[in-house]
């Protein structure tokens, strides 16, 4: 992955506009976080293979972006987006790390199914 | 030592590797068949490095390598169970039990190793210990294998009392560590951090200990 840039993430996520797409999104801050320091929260979501349709794209920020997808009833949005690539299956990939490499969130959107 | 074969049930590559490597190697070298049965490919690690090594898209595939390349390490056979890593709580346990159930019966183990349900820490760790000691209590009494149960909590010796079975595995240390460090993807931030710390080679401290002593608890079906 890459940092992102903003006008080429801006075009990807057009060009999967208006077609029916699978998303992968997730945020996570690791299973271990209580373990390790008992005034944290694990805390995550998950959801993959989610099939929509979205009409409008935005990405927005500098260093680390926010996305938005308005679907044909409702919304999709992800926060803290640092990196992005475009893999062999035509798949935008992005998400957001932290200083030491770890995910922290992640959204991606693909035309076929991910595995 | 006495066993005939000992399968190992855990749902991460990797958790063999620091709660129980030492083990596995001592009975390899007395020439006792292990079997590890690896849940899940841990598709949700959160390591990507730095610079990146994975993306969430590739990560399973070179986690996958790496159970592969610690399993040659312990040479030991390997079976992938094709869960999905943070889903094993919500699969039907009576289904992963039977499925388990049936890859034991064809084994036969004299030894399962698994993880303590309710003190495992991560959710995985706790569902399929869970469903590993499901699948024991459903074999006939006559041919069930032991079970040893790894606990990881802060609080195990107060909450279980003192563990059954503690295996100082100092003569495995450096296989030990080949075995962690096949798991690069998990070990290598972890690892260096150690490596470079003044307890590393000090046997009596914290760290060490914790990977020293192998500790397991007996399940008992009788009570
Ligand atoms: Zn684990």
């Amino acid at each position: 992955m890459e940092r992102i840039e903003i006008d080429g993430v801006q075009e990807a996520l057009e060009r999967f506009a208006h077609k029916d797409v699978y998303i992968h999104l997730e945020t996570t801050n690791g299973a271990y976080a209580r373990h390790f320091d008992s005034n944290a929260y694990n805390v995550g979501a998950f959801i993959r293979n989610a099939q929509v349709r979205y009409t409008q794209a935005k990405i927005v920020g500098h260093e680390s972006y926010r996305i938005g997808l308005k679907t044909e009833n409702g919304w999709i949005y992800a926060e803290g987006l640092t990196d992005w690539e475009i893999d062999k299956h035509d798949r935008l990939l992005m998400a957001g790390h932290d200083v030491e490499g770890r995910l922290m969130v992640s959204l991606e959107i693909s035309e076929t199914p991910f595995d | 030592m006495d066993q005939q074969h000992v399968v190992i049930i855990l749902p991460h590559p990797d958790d063999e590797a620091f709660g129980c490597s030492g083990t596995i190697l001592e009975y390899r070298k007395n020439n006792i068949p292990v079997t590890y049965l690896c849940g899940t490919l841990g598709e949700m690690g959160r390591n990507m490095g730095s610079p990146f090594f994975a993306n969430r898209e590739t990560l399973p595939e070179i986690r996958k390598k790496e159970l592969q390349d610690a399993c040659k390490a312990l040479d030991i056979d390997l079976q992938m169970l094709g869960y999905r890593d943070k889903t094993l709580e919500f699969e039907d346990r009576g289904e992963v039990a039977e499925h388990l159930k049936s890859i034991l019966e064809d084994i036969q183990p004299s030894l399962v190793i698994t993880f303590y349900p309710g003190h495992a820490v991560h959710p995985d760790h706790d569902a399929m210990g869970a469903a590993a000691i499901k699948a024991v209590e459903r074999m006939d009494p006559d041919h069930r294998p032991e079970v040893w149960a790894k606990a990881i909590t802060h609080n195990r010796h107060e909450m279980l009392g003192e563990p059954d079975v503690v295996n100082d595995v100092k003569d495995q240390f450096e296989d030990k560590m080949k075995v962690i460090e096949a798991h690069r993807s998990q070990a290598e931030g972890m690892l260096s951090k150690f490596r470079n710390s003044p307890e590393f080679g000090d046997m009596d401290s914290e760290g060490m200990k914790m990977l020293r002593y192998e500790e397991f608890y007996k399940w008992d079906f009788n009570s």
